[in-house]
């Protein structure tokens, strides 16, 4: 391969060069491979200590991480927001400053803020894997998305991607829009207005509050978990009236073209942004998604703890 | 007694539409004329000012100096000094202090502080409402009595109009002007940032133009039911501009100012999240920095300030959605101004500039200030319009180093700050 890695951290997509979305994508070829040994392990990151410091709660995204990690033999720590000393008023450089003093070489951070993971990767040694800020990025999500695209469909560039639900709160979107767009997708964004900013156009990508003009072009739907509950203040009048308007429900998924793929990255919620029939139907891709997601995020602990070395 | 003689500079002192090579007198702190120094032959001071603009004195009218309550980011004696370094001979310091000057007896404190400890002169202002929680007046007349210069939640806002307008009917029987921080709680919400592209990119909250818009519409509005000046302070917006241009051609009693940040720097500086480039409001789009611009040139704008805004690098140092808002600007905006309003865009010459940092504050707050007349109070500042030097914040007066303008090359700086006759700043 003539691409080279020259990423000492992950913290997004969208200053990522499309070569080395690219060159994540195939380094992850590998370690799928891997998976389906019977001995599943490899030496690559022996002696490394890899931090999972997720500020924020999450299960399968840590897991992922921590098994990705013991993959490839580094010795792993979990610590999460209420085991961490951030509760006690300690400010996330300190707490961060304490964690790289025990000399961890990848630092696997989760936090609800927007640019958390910059701030520590521009005071840190170590790599920082950005494993979702704030609304930001969540960029090994959309390197999983991709990958799993390009397993199914062979390619990326050229094809309809259309992204559904609340955008607006949504890092998994940010992420997918930066990264499909630079591998040459037509991505259409749906959802209520209220959570479909407009200010996205200005990247090329499309807008649509009708999902049935949507779902028959489409060659990949990639549906985001709608967080009623989150929300600050009412975005949109409730839960009913969203799965009127854009619940990919049995009856919308007979627009859908055969060979178009459903994608979530989870956890999804049944009978809200997608039915449960619908999610288990043979067009969805959602597990493949996370068995997706080990090999890639072995492909960049991979990559970017080789850089720390 | 005491003379002073600043000779061969450009006098420009816009309040008697001076502008000419000529040498300036002070006696016993006091601006002069020549005959009055004939027999003075003690303590003579010359002062070499050729090449150098001999202005009054700069009033910055919006400034934060954090005492009482938060020294660690600012005092009373290390914001006078930074102002000093400035170029500036007086500033007006904002009441989100602890204890808030919603009483008589702090604003004593922070006179009497100054007083004993500032080398510039510090006017304080007073809350608009008991600790600027925007529900109930504070005791304005008393304020007054005490030494104000106008009234404001600055930082804060009030949200209930008819609350504002009984504050803006009672200053008015006081006679002090109300300063508002424009900024409508529920548009704003959680904003941090301007709501624009770069939000939408970065996930970062909007603080859209419309939280401010919105009440600069309502100042509009009650300076004209009030007949009282309201002033705007740090306007950031195209329909800010637009709507105080409309405003003032009526002859409403409305008036803005404008942050140097506002007009150097973009939303764009925020994508790499470094918290000194977090303001409030938010730095804008460039049609909003071109509309300040234009509204500097047309008059719309009428005060150039700072909103001197320090904080401790511990509390800088954080995540962007949890660091608090603002920057130190006493040591960079007259720079920055000249740099930008009069050299690089070329918008006002250098004589409407000291005029919008002098008689147009003066005028708003009634200050005996911003003028080289005979017998006024000898405030001067020295200036070098052309000289060229690389902000260094490691070199500020200020007790904090939050500047988004450190490394920049700008062209123009105050030399010298004489307060009283005083010389209590030098290049």
């Amino acid at each position: 391969m003539t691409t080279r890695w020259t990423q000492k951290d992950l913290l997004g997509l969208r200053e990522l060069p499309a070569e080395e979305i690219n060159f994540v994508l195939e380094t992850a070829d590998a370690f799928k491979q891997v998976g389906t040994r019977e001995i599943k392990k490899v030496p690559a990151l022996r002696g490394k200590t890899l931090m999972n410091f997720f500020v924020e709660p999450s299960t399968r995204t840590r897991t992922s991480f921590e098994l990705a990690a013991l993959r490839l033999s580094a010795d792993v720590i979990n610590i999460s927001a209420t085991t961490s000393s951030l509760t006690k008023g300690e400010t996330l450089k300190d707490t961060a400053r304490n964690l790289e003093a025990l000399h961890a070489d990848i630092l696997v951070l989760r936090h609800s803020s927007a640019g958390a993971p910059q701030f520590l990767a521009n005071r840190l040694k170590a790599s920082v894997i950005n494993a979702g800020d704030g609304a930001h990025e969540h960029p090994t999500q959309a390197l999983l998305d991709l990958y799993t695209i390009r397993e199914r469909r062979g390619k990326i560039a050229g094809l309809r991607v259309a992204i559904v639900g609340d955008i607006l709160f949504s890092r998994v979107a940010r992420s997918n829009i930066f990264g499909l767009l630079k591998l040459g997708a037509h991505v259409t964004l749906v959802g209520p207005s209220t959570l479909v900013p407009r200010e996205f156009e200005k990247l090329g990508v499309e807008i649509s509050h009708k999902i049935d003009d949507v779902l028959p072009k489409a060659d990949v739907v990639n549906l985001l978990r709608i967080q009623h509950e989150r929300q600050r203040r009412e975005y949109f009048p409730g839960i009913g009236e969203y799965i009127r308007l854009f619940g990919l429900t049995k009856e919308r998924a007979k627009l859908l073209k055969p060979d178009c793929l459903i994608m979530h990255p989870g956890p999804i919620n049944r009978g809200v942004e997608i039915d449960s029939a619908v999610a288990d139907g043979l067009q969805s891709v959602i597990l493949d998604q996370v068995t997706n997601g080990l090999a890639v995020r072995m492909a960049v602990l991979y990559l970017c703890g080789g850089i720390s070395a | 007694m005491s003379t002073t003689t600043i000779r061969n500079g450009r006098v420009v002192d816009p309040a008697n539409k001076r502008d000419e090579i000529a040498d300036l007198y002070i006696v016993d702190q006091r601006i002069a004329q020549k005959s009055d120094i004939r027999d003075q032959k003690s303590d003579i001071e010359e002062i070499d000012a050729k090449g150098l603009i001999v202005a009054p004195g700069l009033i910055d009218m919006h400034v934060h100096l954090r005492e009482p309550g938060f020294s660690h980011k600012e005092t009373i004696e290390s914001g006078a000094r930074a102002a000093a370094a400035g170029g500036f001979t007086t500033i007006v310091c904002m009441p989100n202090t602890s204890p808030v000057p919603d009483n008589a007896s702090t604003i004593a404190w922070i006179r009497d502080r100054a007083s004993a400890i500032a080398r510039v002169n510090v006017l304080p202002t007073g809350a608009i409402s008991k600790g600027l929680a925007g529900e109930e007046l504070a005791p304005i007349g008393s304020l007054a009595q005490a030494g104000i210069v106008a009234i404001t939640d600055d930082g804060h806002c009030i949200q209930n109009h008819e609350v504002m307008r009984r504050a803006v009917e009672y200053a008015r029987m006081v006679g002090v002007p109300v300063l508002d921080h424009c900024q409508d709680y529920n548009l704003v919400g959680n904003g941090v940032v301007h709501e624009g592209y770069w939000s939408t990119l970065l996930g970062l909250p909007g603080w859209p133009a419309a939280g401010e818009e919105a009440i600069v519409m309502r100042n509009i509005l009650l300076a004209e039911l009030c007949n009282h000046p309201i002033h705007c302070q740090h306007i950031s917006t195209a329909g800010s501009v637009r709507l105080l241009r409309e405003a003032r051609s009526r002859g409403v009693k409305i008036s803005g100012e404008v942050c140097p940040h506002h007009i150097a720097l973009t939303d764009e500086a925020v994508q790499n999240f470094d918290t000194n480039h977090k303001v409030n409001p938010p730095l804008r789009s460039q049609t909003d920095v071109d509309a300040l611009l234009e509204g500097v040139a047309d008059g719309t704008i009428s005060i150039l300030c700072s909103d001197h805004a320090p904080h401790a690098d511990f509390e800088k140092e954080v995540e962007f959605d949890v660091a608090p808002f603002g920057i130190i600007g006493l040591e960079t905006e007259l720079a920055l101004f000249i740099d930008l309003l009069v050299h690089k865009h070329a918008k006002i010459d250098i004589v409407r500039l000291i005029e919008m940092y002098t008689v147009e504050p003066a005028r708003l707050l009634k200050l005996d200030a911003g003028t080289l007349s005979p017998g006024s109070r000898a405030d001067v500042t020295l200036i070098d319009p052309a000289l060229t030097w690389t902000v260094n914040v490691d070199e500020f007066q200020s007790a904090s180093r939050n500047s988004p303008f450190d490394g920049w090359k700008l062209k123009g700086r105050a030399v010298r700050t004489i307060v009283g006759g005083t010389t209590v700043w030098k290049l």
